[in-house]
């Protein structure tokens, strides 16, 4: 009722608001959704926070790059502000590397150094891991205080240690098999990460609301991880399967499964990478449009802009709560899949035709 | 395609940063939690163990003092039952004797009422006849003026008094 109530005070505001803003301003410029979302889900090397009195309201982040004529270079990306050259770099306005900056070479062309700068992503990541370390660090702390007498926690600690039995209980334990305390860190660390990254993107102001996880690359590194733990801990079962896998002998003369099994090894990391990458992406994008819907309808006068800031609010939230869904469950699958593809790296020895049924049911029972 | 490409920085960065939070958490966070989790899991399923088995022994004494309280039941049914029946045995035993007694004095009773009677009778018969002999005496002395008329009513009185005693005899032996 509270909250309802809450909402209902904040969308009286907003209506009261915003034609009264929008009659106020002179005509702007259009609004241009698409470069509005692709900035969001881009990077950019200042963390904008706010317009606040005709004031960017925005955190200069550092600017740490390697050309490979003039060396190092190490600047507050506030030297960058609107296009400004420091130190023979800029950031291109246009061009195949729009956004990012680029050092003007002796013949007049652009090329771009070896840029390890801490955008707004890295920011937000490090930041998030911080939030992650600190969490489950506050937590095994508390666990190493008591033993196992000591009552049942509750709030934070109690919430975390939810979150870890349900995982440990329903994933990780049947999906890895018996050694599954070897992988359970792992696991666990990558849920945690990938939840905490989700939950802070969709905080829509500093710190939060980087969108860590929609970013292919932070995808691309835990995939990765999956694939070097499925692989590096593969048993000899593991790699016979694949190279050598219990089908008729002429699917492995021409070797036919070998190379199906062969690609999967890639494929499996990659479709994890994806779904992650898209998933994120994808929510962060809905939401933004859905806000952009206010401003595009500001010139269509106070009636039509009015009733849209409702439609846009009212999906906005419904949008907020899908995406609160979205953050656990795509942490859940991620790390499910991961601890069934390092579940069916572990299978022993067994007897042949067994394999296949058993990891159909533990691949049922998981869905 | 920009969203597509993954920026070499950011894949720098990214592994650093995934790296540490692996090591720290690893190392320093869940081995810790786990080990406790578990170490509580089996603290309350020992719990439930130990208090499954009290139940049982709990359940095993009632039992027990139950078969106590049964058994004590019947013990107490065999004594009233063995009581009654001493008590109905005396009763009876005595019932006999007082009866048998009983029978004996009255037929001690009737054995002297009996005497009594014949005494009686004897007696009365004795004066029976000294009253007939005496009034036979006196009738006699009144109306024997004449030999044949003596002789007649001597004959008649003689078998009179015959007739009398037969009678007399049976009423007796009654």
């Amino acid at each position: 009722m509270l909250i309802l109530r809450g909402q209902a005070i904040v969308l009286a505001l907003w209506l009261a608001l915003v034609p009264m803003r929008a009659g106020a301003e002179p005509q702007e410029e259009r609004v241009d959704v698409k470069e509005i979302v692709l900035e969001h889900i881009g990077d950019s090397y200042d963390w904008h926070i706010t317009r606040a009195g005709g004031r960017e309201l925005a955190i200069h982040l550092p600017v740490i790059v390697r050309s490979r004529t003039t060396g190092w270079h190490c600047f507050s990306s506030a030297r960058l502000h609107d296009g400004a050259e420091w130190e023979g770099l800029h950031i291109a306005a246009e061009g195949p590397y729009k956004g990012k900056i680029v050092e003007r070479q002796a013949d007049g062309s652009l090329l771009r150094p070896f840029d390890i700068s801490i955008t707004k992503t890295v920011a937000g990541l490090f930041i998030n891991s911080a939030v992650v370390v600190a969490l489950v660090l506050c937590t095994a702390r508390w666990y190493r205080r008591r033993t196992a007498r000591s009552d049942a926690p509750g709030g934070a600690v109690g919430l975390m240690e939810m979150l870890i039995s349900s995982l440990m209980d329903d994933i990780i334990k049947p999906c890895v098999g018996p050694k599954y305390m070897r992988f359970a860190p792992y696991l666990l660390t990558a849920f945690f990460f990938i939840f905490v990254n989700n939950l802070m993107g969709l905080i829509p102001f500093f710190p939060g609301g980087a969108n860590v996880t929609g970013n292919i690359a932070v995808a691309l590194v835990l995939a990765l991880a999956t694939f070097v733990t499925v692989n590096l801990f593969g048993t000899k079962t593991y790699w016979k399967d694949i190279f050598w896998p219990d089908v008729p002998i002429w699917l492995k003369a021409l070797p036919v499964m070998p190379l199906i099994e062969f690609v999967g090894i890639f494929t499996k990391p990659f479709a994890l990478m994806i779904r992650l990458f898209a998933n994120i992406m994808a929510g962060h994008s809905v939401i933004l449009i859905l806000t952009c819907i206010v401003f595009v309808t500001a010139k269509l006068g106070a009636a039509v802009n009015g009733s849209m800031t409702v439609v846009s609010v009212l999906l906005s939230i419904f949008m907020n709560c899908l995406e609160l869904l979205v953050a656990f469950l795509q942490a859940y699958v991620f790390t499910m899949l991961s601890a069934v593809f390092i579940g069916l790296a572990q299978e022993e020895h067994e007897e042949p035709g067994e394999t296949g049924v058993q990891h159909d049911e533990k691949l049922m029972n998981i869905k | 395609m920009g969203l597509l490409q993954p920026e070499s920085g950011l894949l720098f960065w990214m592994l650093i940063a995934f790296v540490v939070v692996f090591f720290l958490l690893s190392r320093f966070g869940f081995p810790a939690i786990l080990r406790t989790i578990e170490q509580r899991k089996e603290y309350i399923d020992s719990s439930l163990a130990s208090a499954r088995a009290a139940e049982s022994k709990l359940a095993s004494l009632h039992e027990q003092g139950e078969a106590i309280i049964a058994a004590a039941e019947a013990r107490r049914t065999e004594i009233l039952d063995a009581a009654a029946a001493a008590r109905e045995q005396l009763l009876s035993a005595a019932r006999e004797r007082a009866e048998e007694e009983e029978k004996r004095l009255m037929a001690e009773a009737r054995h002297e009422a009996e005497a009594e009677r014949e005494a009686i009778l004897n007696d009365a018969k004795n004066q029976v006849v000294m009253l007939s002999v005496a009034i036979a005496e006196k009738l006699l002395r009144g109306q024997l003026d004449d030999r044949t008329s003596q002789t007649a009513l001597a004959e008649r009185l003689l078998d009179e008094m015959a007739a009398q005693q037969k009678s007399c005899k049976s009423c007796t032996q009654d």
